[in-house]
This record gives structure tokens, sequence and C-alpha cells, in this order.
């Protein structure tokens, strides 16, 4: 709530609705990687709105997930900078390795696999996103080692001691 | 080796901290223009520098800036767009995460020039951890009397705050961006009313983008008349490139406006070359939306003349032979890029991106999408490859912004320049849908 209320400061007593997005994406890594009706409702009744101003914002923004997801969530870049360096190919690696086509979870629940839009790093790619972390250069080797670090990883909140 | 004027110190240890960014020099126009100058006079200066802006449509700053309506009783807002997403341009991000106080004295020096008392950088949502050294940069920048109250007492007092976004390439244009910053959906706004008069909260705004907001500072600090020496004639100063795709040095470049595009390609002060030995086949210059040209455009004008890095060079010849320099997304495709694939992920990337608002890029990208597809799956029609242009025309200017734009041109430009590779998509199409297959021109004309 503490980081709630830093956001909250930073927009006019009468404009607080601008602060949906921040608190967004707060409740999202505090609540397992996704936003559910729930956590959205409550969204609303901190900014004093009605629930369909949340809604209509977090099914707007594609960087809210609105189903349960696993543990992380690989966002792999597909645009085309990322295309002429190998995004394609490191897509259809993690395919394999994880057993599972994109939009879905692997068996073990530790990873979803997802492909977005250009992630402004088209010098480094081709690379994913995990959470604020980005992964880029990578190739087969590299991207296998990611998957066994993030595996052991334990997942912090940014306002967390130890982040 | 061309000068440096923003990126001078950014490969200097520690140039993040406050500490070490004032000994090398940081922060000075912050105090020139609240202790020796007027609000007019800084933006006087900044007119007088010809800088235009850096976020891809070149208008210039100083000449926005003096749009700004100034009302009794009303706030007037800086937003700093740092919601870079157009495809292939990564500069922002690298200035922002090695030189956060460099934004920040731009913000507070622009801010002074504006008369705003509270400003907002707003961040595209999946750079957070840009927006961590931000808000630490902020934090220190507080601390030592550069921000909130009383600045080095000046009398002028300022708040900047870090706005996360949602994934909304959308954001990016400037009237969404304002409606994204109040809470809402990034549905761009009808103009006018433009934002120097009804922006954020219906006050009067500007919006910067990050690398023209960076420039401020070196222009307010050496004089308008020293920054307008470096470049070419209305391409003045210099611009951060980003260059991707196919070359041996991918990276962020910071180039004096003018250097001919064929050194930026190959000599190994920047791009150093086509990477795995190979030709170059095209380049998109200034972004995703701007339009492709093959390799003899791009490095020769229809007049045979050298392409320089400049807006005039680069749009010589209009979108016929020319592109834009854009937003300095640079990214070079060499001789086994698949024109018609690449066109296919740029029309998906539109498509995904459309805010949905106006009908003909809603459904023009969507259909532009679905007919590339089929063509790059061996489906295609002859007659789609007009239909591509068709659309392409239907939607360009059409629309409340210029995301239709953005989505027409690439797709309009590849088939201007490389219809052959289409026709051969849709008449050989087990040949073009084979694992690793690319359009070969001299083989193409053999059969």
């Amino acid at each position: 709530m503490a980081e709630i209320r830093r956001y909250l400061s930073h927009y006019p007593a009468d404009r607080q609705k601008s602060a949906i997005l921040p608190i967004l994406h707060i409740a999202q890594a505090e609540f397992g990687g996704w936003v559910s009706p729930e956590v959205m409702d409550k969204v609303a009744e901190i900014l004093n709105i009605q629930p369909i101003e949340v809604y209509e914002v977090a099914t707007f923004y594609t960087m809210f997930n609105l189903k349960p997801v696993g543990k992380h969530v690989l966002e792999v870049c597909r645009t085309g900078p990322c295309m002429l360096r190998g995004s394609d190919q490191l897509i259809e690696h993690l395919e394999n390795r994880l057993g599972c086509k994109v939009g879905e979870t692997s068996a073990d629940g530790n990873f979803t696999l997802k492909t977005v839009e250009c992630l402004a790093s088209c010098g480094t790619g081709p690379m994913l996103q995990v959470r604020e972390q980005f992964y880029e250069n990578l190739d087969a080797a590299s991207a296998d080692q990611m998957l066994e670090d993030l595996k052991a990883l334990t997942v912090r909140k940014p306002w967390e001691e130890n982040y | 080796m061309g000068r440096k004027l923003l990126t001078e110190h950014i490969n200097v240890e520690g140039i993040h901290t406050f500490d070490v960014y004032r000994k090398h020099g940081g922060y000075a126009s912050v105090e020139k223009a609240l202790k020796t100058m007027s609000p007019e006079e800084v933006v006087e200066e900044v007119k007088a520098s010809g800088l235009r802006g850096r976020g891809g449509a070149g208008f210039p700053t100083g000449m926005k800036w003096s749009f700004l309506a100034k009302p009794e009783g009303k706030p007037r807002y800086l937003v700093c767009n740092a919601d870079e997403s157009e495809p292939g341009t990564f500069k922002d991000r690298y200035l922002m995460e090695k030189l956060p106080h460099l934004l920040i004295e731009g913000m507070i020096t622009s801010s002074y020039a504006l008369g705003a008392r509270t400003s907002y950088i707003y961040i595209r949502g999946e750079l957070l951890y840009v927006l961590r050294i931000l808000e630490k940069a902020i934090a220190e920048a507080y601390a030592n009397g550069f921000l909130g109250e009383n600045i080095l007492g000046s009398g002028y007092s300022l708040d900047l705050h870090v706005h996360p976004g949602g994934g909304a390439y959308i954001c990016g244009e400037e009237t969404a961006l304002l409606e994204s910053l109040e809470g809402k959906r990034g549905n761009p706004r009808n103009k006018p009313p433009f934002p120097a008069v009804w922006g954020l909260y219906g006050c009067p705004t500007v919006v910067n983008n990050v690398e023209s907001i960076a420039t401020v500072p070196w222009i307010i600090t050496n004089t308008a008349a020293e920054y307008a020496k470096f470049g070419i004639g209305r391409s003045a100063g210099t611009k951060l490139i980003s260059a991707g795709g196919n070359i041996n040095k991918p990276g962020v470049y910071e180039i004096e406006l003018g250097v001919p595009v064929e050194e930026f390609i190959y000599s190994d002060e920047y791009c150093g070359g086509i990477w795995k030995g190979r030709d170059m086949k095209a380049v998109i210059a200034g972004g995703s939306s701007v339009p492709i040209l093959p390799k003899e455009l791009i490095l020769k004008t229809a007049a045979g003349e050298d392409r320089l890095m400049t807006y005039e060079s680069l749009s010589d010849g209009g979108f016929a032979t020319g592109t834009m320099l854009g937003s300095g997304g640079f990214f070079v495709m060499d001789d086994q890029t698949c024109i018609v694939r690449h066109t296919w992920t740029l029309a998906r990337f539109y498509h995904h991106e459309s805010c949905g608002q106006c009908s003909p890029c809603r459904e023009g990208t969507g259909w532009m999408e679905k007919v590339l597809h089929r063509i790059e799956h061996g489906h295609g029609h002859m007659h789609d490859i007009d239909l591509l242009v068709s659309v392409a025309k239907q939607i360009e200017g059409n629309t409340i912004c210029p995301l239709g734009d953005a989505a027409a041109w690439p797709v309009a430009a590849a088939v201007r320049h490389f219809r052959e590779e289409f026709e051969w998509h849709v008449k050989h199409p087990q040949a073009a849908t084979a694992p690793g297959a690319v359009f070969n021109k001299a083989e193409s004309v053999l059969a």
C-alpha cells in the first residue's frame, strides 16, 4: 500500500484515476503475475471509480494478464527487427524446450510462453522479457541457461528488500 | 570521429549518479537558465538552435513550445514522451538507462521555460526497470535542490514524476499518451484542439520526445549559435541512431546530421558493414513506419547523389524513391531476408497495436496482415498484391492519428520496391514456403 500511496501522490487530488496503470502494475506483481476480476474491483475501490473503468483499461493494455499464468512469463519479441536476428528460431526453440505452444503454460507450471511486439531492444535481439528483466542476444544455449536460472529463482517484488 | 553532444560522457563510470554527472558539467543549464535567463529567453534559444523533434515527426521543438497557451489560473504541463515503441528504435531507452540525469536536467530547464510546475515522464510499461533508474536519479535531484521548492533559490519550483504505460504502441501518439496519463484507454483525440491548448487534464501541455528534451541542456549551456554549427542546414545538430538488423555492430550511435548513409552502414565507427559477409538488400531508415528502400536507393538518391543522414536527403524523391529520417530507427536487411515475411511481421504489429477507434485502421490493418499472411504461406493470388496497395491507400489519411499512415506506408513501400518478390511468392508457393527459401532476383529471371 505504501507504493500505491506514493503513486497517488503524483497526481492532483481530483485526478487520482491517473494512478490506474501504476496500481495495476503493482497489483499484477503482488498477485502472481495476473489481475483477476476481484483484484480489478479492489483497484476501482482504491481509486473510487467504477469497476468498468478498470476493466476497460486492463483489457486495452497488453501487459496485463487477465488469466492465471505460470511462475515466469516469457515475453518474446517477434517484430521485424528481432525477426531479422532470429526471433522465429528462438520461439521455436522455446516451444520445443517447454513442450508448449505460444500462449500456453508448461506442464510444470514454471513458464508461460507469450509473444509480444517490439520491446525497444532491436540492437540486442533476439530477446525476451521476464517481469522487469530483459534477456538479450539469446541463442539456444543462453536461452537454456536462462530457463535453468529462472527455475531456481525466488521471485521478489521491486519494492521489497533484496530486490 | 564526430562530436558527441549528448553522449560524450555516457561511458564514464558512475555517470548515472548525481555526483559524477555533476562533476562532468551536469545541471549547468539549470543554473544558467534559472539564474540568468527568463523563461522566454530559454524558449527563444531553443527556437534559434533549429532543434527538431526527435521522436519522429521532426517538428521544430522551439516552435512547438511557442504555441503553448498561457491562460490565467490554469497550470501548464510538460510531458516527456518516453513511450519508445517504434520497431527499430531503442535510443531513448539507452539514453535514460545510462544518463538518467541528462533527461532530468532537460526536464527542469524545459519546464522552467514553459512555466510548468509539475512535469511527467511517461515511460512505456515494458521499461519498468528504467523507471526505477529514473526514480532513483530524481530522488537524488530532489536531495540536491534541483527539484522541489525554490530550486537553487530562484523562486522556481518543480515536481517531476515518472508514469508507466501498460503496453500500447499507440500511447506514443501524444494525445493517446495524455489520455493514458489520465488513466484511460489510449485512444487518440481529435485535433484541434491541440495539446498546447487542451492537453493533460484539459490544461495547456507540451509533449516532447526524450532525445529532444535531453538536447536542451547542451543548447542552453553552450548557446543556440554553437548548436546550429552542427549538422547541415535545416537538419541541425546531432541525432541518436538506433542501428539494428543484419549488421556487424548494432547499437546506438550519436551522429552529426549529414553523415553519408554509406559511411554509416559500412564504416567501423558505426554499423561495421553487413554481417556474415553478406550483401545488403534493403534498409528501413527511420523506424518501421517509414518506407523501406532497396540498397541502390538508400545509398544514392534517384538523381544519383549520395544519400546523407539528414531529414532532407533521406526524404529526397518523396515516397516514390525516398523515405524519412523518422525516429532514427535504422535497420538493415541482408540478402537472405524475405521481404514478404518481414513486411507481414510489421503488418501484424500495426494490426495488434491499432487502438480500434477508426474503422479504416482497425479493419485495414487486419486485412493487410491477413493478405500478407496468405501470400507468405503460399496461398496468395496475384490480385492480392494490388489489394494490399488498395487497402493501404484507403487507410492513409483517413484516421484520427498517424498510426494509420504508419501502418500503410511500410506495406505500400514493400510492394513498390519489391513487387517481383511478392509475385514470386504467388507464382511459386512451394519454393517460397520451403524452409529458409529466399527470393533470388537473378535466378527468378532465368526461371
